[in-house]
Parts: structure tokens; sequence; C-alpha cells
């Protein structure tokens, strides 16, 4: 029997640019053409000043731990102890993922330690945005 | 809402509290319910406004016998039933309708006849949270803690204390699930759940239900019970996703909520005899306090660790033990409630002597919505 896998993202007529840059290897944010606001989740128009002239840009893929748990209970796809962390993004939004690449322990995961993104291929429709510890 | 214009006039809990396999979901809402109106000495064709969550109200009003001309089924987690005090009390003043009936009732340990809680993998939650690990309010709503831990400097120990005070007064409650006192170390030792929290530091998992009913104060006065008066109100929500929240260190909603309900309450910190912060988790009294106001930010960790919401403090706080030792069904919110209104008639098992106005706030989802409640028992 094969394991149970994570729990798969299904993508929305407003999330599809970002799932399809994270398949092509980018990291897929918002401005708004108004305001200049940077926004996540995606949604076609502005959070902020609600308008609906917004572009879609490929973010830096830098960023840093905000905050995070490490869960130590069983779930599906995951191997407890894992990291539930909170990446800030240098563009702005701050989004939830997972930290590959190093221990998940609390002395490994230094708050505000830098982060690039590291794609992790799901299947063939879906690329997951992780982050791992920044090199240099 | 004129502070004082409605007054709960009758509440229940379900008679038992705890492992409950012998009642399905809606049967908790109903045993509370019927406590309730024996309570205030009320029979169903004496309601005329029906308000729950998660079950919906034509359920409720059906299966009670109740034939509503006001319902409202805000469901926004376990602060609904503040939000439904706050709804039922503008209602009656409005004249839309005469008595309230507020249920809830939750088979969250054995769990029958609930429906599952499931995040649709289309949904923001689904796409953008879910793939990352995410099972539940333990995984979710401890995620800023380390942050606000961080920002502030506040220690382990020091949230450690809230489950250690709690459980203080829990002992003086008989309907307490635990009760054997318990040290910063049996809080620090117990069994990881997501780091930084504890099995100790998480709410207990538990069934059963209550229910409140509310009328205007000037009918209140010919019921049996003695009025619990509505001072005032607050709500507010901010986001589904734990991970959007603006700021890690403290809740926008819970900042809405709590000073509108001071406002239209008139009253200052210093006015406030008995206070219920939601305790889901043990970061959210040190929040709660925060954001109400009660003490500046940072220094709601040394403020509970310095005994101040413990017995003989002079902030009592949690009074029945709260949702990490009293019971905890999932959505706590009703319980609080009525601790709140326990202190206000007179009758807690660990009463504030003398206690005149209750704070009660409650938190649904993790920190996605928020409500105030404030009591009095002074008749207008």
């Amino acid at each position: 029997m094969p394991e149970p896998a994570r729990a798969r993202p299904q993508p929305t007529p407003e999330t599809q640019h970002f799932w399809d840059g994270t398949r092509a290897g980018e990291l897929r944010l918002q401005r708004c053409d108004a305001c200049a606001k940077v926004y996540f989740p995606p949604r076609p128009f502005c959070p902020a000043c609600a308008s609906r002239s917004v572009s879609v840009f490929a973010a830096s893929g830098r960023g840093s731990l905000y905050s995070y748990v490490i869960h130590h209970r069983k779930v599906p796809g995951f191997t407890p102890p894992y990291a539930i962390a909170v990446v800030q993004l240098d563009e702005g939004p701050r989004m939830m993922s997972n930290i590959t690449g190093c221990a998940q322990t609390p002395e490994a995961l230094a708050l505000d330690m830098p982060l690039e993104v590291a794609f992790e291929k799901l299947d063939d429709e879906i690329t997951l945005p992780l982050f791992r510890p920044a090199k240099g | 809402m004129t502070p004082n214009s409605v007054a709960i006039v009758g509440a229940a809990e379900t008679t038992r509290l705890g492992t409950i396999p012998d009642m399905s979901q809606i049967q908790l809402h109903a045993d509370a319910a019927l406590n309730a109106m024996a309570d205030a000495g009320l029979k169903p064709a004496d309601i005329d406004g029906v308000a729950t969550a998660v079950e919906t109200p034509q359920q409720i009003a059906h299966y009670l016998g109740i034939t509503p001309s006001w319902v409202d089924g805000t469901s926004v987690g376990g602060c609904s039933f503040m939000i439904h005090v706050r709804h039922a009390a503008a209602a009656i003043a409005s004249g839309l309708c005469k008595t309230v009936l507020v249920t809830h009732g939750e088979s969250g340990k054995s769990r029958v006849g609930n429906p599952p809680r499931t995040v649709p993998p289309s949904s923001l939650a689904g796409q953008f949270e879910q793939p990352f690990g995410p099972m539940g309010p333990p995984s979710l709503f401890p995620i800023p803690v380390l942050r606000y831990m961080k920002t502030y400097g506040v220690t382990h120990e020091q949230i450690a204390m809230v489950a250690v005070v709690q459980r203080e007064w829990a002992a003086k409650n008989p309907r307490a699930t635990f009760r054997d006192p318990i040290t910063v170390e049996d809080v620090l030792n117990s069994r990881m759940i997501a780091y930084p929290f504890r099995l100790l530091q998480c709410c207990l998992v538990t069934d059963g239900g209550g229910a409140l009913i509310l009328t205007s104060a000037e009918r209140a006065r010919d019921f049996p019970r003695k009025p619990v008066y509505i001072l005032g109100t607050g709500e507010s929500v901010e986001t589904p996703m734990v991970s959007q929240m603006e700021d890690f260190t403290s809740s926008r909603a819970f900042r809405v909520a709590g000073p509108t309900a001071f406002r239209e309450a008139g009253i200052t910190h210093e006015d406030v005899d008995h206070l219920m912060i939601y305790d889901a988790f043990a970061h959210l009294p040190l929040y709660g306090l925060e954001d109400l106001g009660f003490v500046p930010r940072g220094e709601a960790g040394r403020f509970i660790a310095e005994r101040n919401t413990a017995p003989g403090g002079k902030l009592p706080l949690n009074t029945n033990g709260g949702g990490l030792s009293y019971m905890h069904s999932g959505m706590y919110g009703m319980y609080a409630l009525q601790e709140s209104v326990r202190q206000m008639r007179g009758i807690a098992p660990a009463q504030v002597a003398g206690a005149k106005i209750s704070v009660c706030h409650g938190v649904g989802g993790m920190f996605a919505a928020s409500g105030t409640i404030i009591f009095g028992n002074e008749r207008p």
C-alpha cells in the first residue's frame, strides 16, 4: 500500500498563476498597479485599495524564518517531528511552508534566519514552495 | 445597544460534562437548552429567537419545538456564542424578538453525530496552509507564539504558569475535569505536542453543551433568577489563516472586539471584578490581557507569573479552570459565558466575593474571530 500523501492543494482560477509559477521554478506574487501593495495569498484585486489592476511578478524567493511550531504528531505525508513555519518574504507578505535541509529542532531553527525557496514537486500538476537555510 | 437594556434570565450547561457517548451532538444542545429553560421557568412556546453555531438554527428550533421569528446562525468558531449574545441583545433592544435561546452542544470527545471538520483543498487555507502539515488547532494556534516570545522576551516558564494558575482555580470547582495541582516543571515535562507547546498547555477534549436565554431588562425582573445584565458587547473577524494574521504578537480581532465592548459599557479596566479569556491554548490569556488593555504589551507573562490572576490575586481570571482544566468541547466560548453568568449570579464554585462586573472574551478559529461581552449584576 502506498504511503498516505500530504494534503494536495486544488488550484482555482484565481490561484492558478501561483501554481503554474512553482511548477516553472518561480515564486509568483502580486503587486497592485495602483498602490504598489505586494500581497499574498493570490486574488485578482488589491486587498488594500480594491483596484482590479494588479500584476503578477516573480519574487526573489528570499526571506527569513518568522515563526513556527515543531509538530510531534503523525500527519499523512510527514515524519514527526517537523516544523510548520511561517516565512517572512523579502517582498513583504508572509506564507506558511516547511523548512528543509536542516534539523527540525529549536536550536537549528533560529527565528529570523535567512531562507531561500526550494521547490518540491508533488506530482505533474503541483510543486510546493518549501524553504531552506540560505547559502552564504 | 443601550447598556443594561437586555439581561440573561436563563443559563445552564449540560447535566454532565466530560465523556458523554450516549448523547449525539444535537442532544447535547437540547440537554443544555432544556436545563436553561427550566432555569428560566420557560417552555419552548415562550422562545421566539434562536441562535446557534455549527448546527443550524432550523435544526435546533425544530428539534426543540420552537417557532422563531428571529434566528442567527453566525458560526465563526468558539466565540460564536459571544457574538450570538451581542446580536440577540441588539435584536431584543430593537423589538425584533422578545426571548432568545442561544445553544451550544459538541460531542468533541466521543464524536457522536457531529459533522467532520474538513478544510476544502480548493480553499485558500487548503491551498496555502494544509499542504505544509497542520492537523487541527494544536498545530496551528501556537504558530505565532515563538515570535511573541522573541519580541517581548517572554519565557517558557511564564507561559507554563498560565496552566499552573488555572489548575489552582479548577481545584475549587467540583465539575472541573482536572483538579490535581501541577507545577511549572510538570507543564514543561509533559508530552511535546507542537513546540513550544506541550500537552498541559493545550486544552482538554470533552463532550458537553450550554445554553443561555436573554430577554429585555424590563421583563427580566419577573424571572426566578437574579438577572445578569449586558453592559457592553463587541465582535470582529480577521483571517481564516493564522499564517496571514497582521501581527503575530497581537490579535486584530481582539483589538476591535474588546475596546468596542468597553466603550459601549462605559467602564474602565479598574471597574472589572472578574475576567474570562478563552484559553484553548496557554498563550491566549496573554494576548487577551494585552489586547484588551489590562496590561501593557509584553507584560502579560510576568503579570500571570506574579499571580495577579490566581486565587487571591487582584484580577481573577478563568475561575472555572478554563479550557485547560475545566472542559473544552471544541467551541469553548459558551462555557466562558456560563462562568461569567455564575459569577454575576453569585453562585460560582470559586465565587469572587462581591463581583459586580465580569468581562468575557472569546476567540474563534485560530485568531480568526473574536467576541467580547461585559456583564453586570446591578439592577439598572
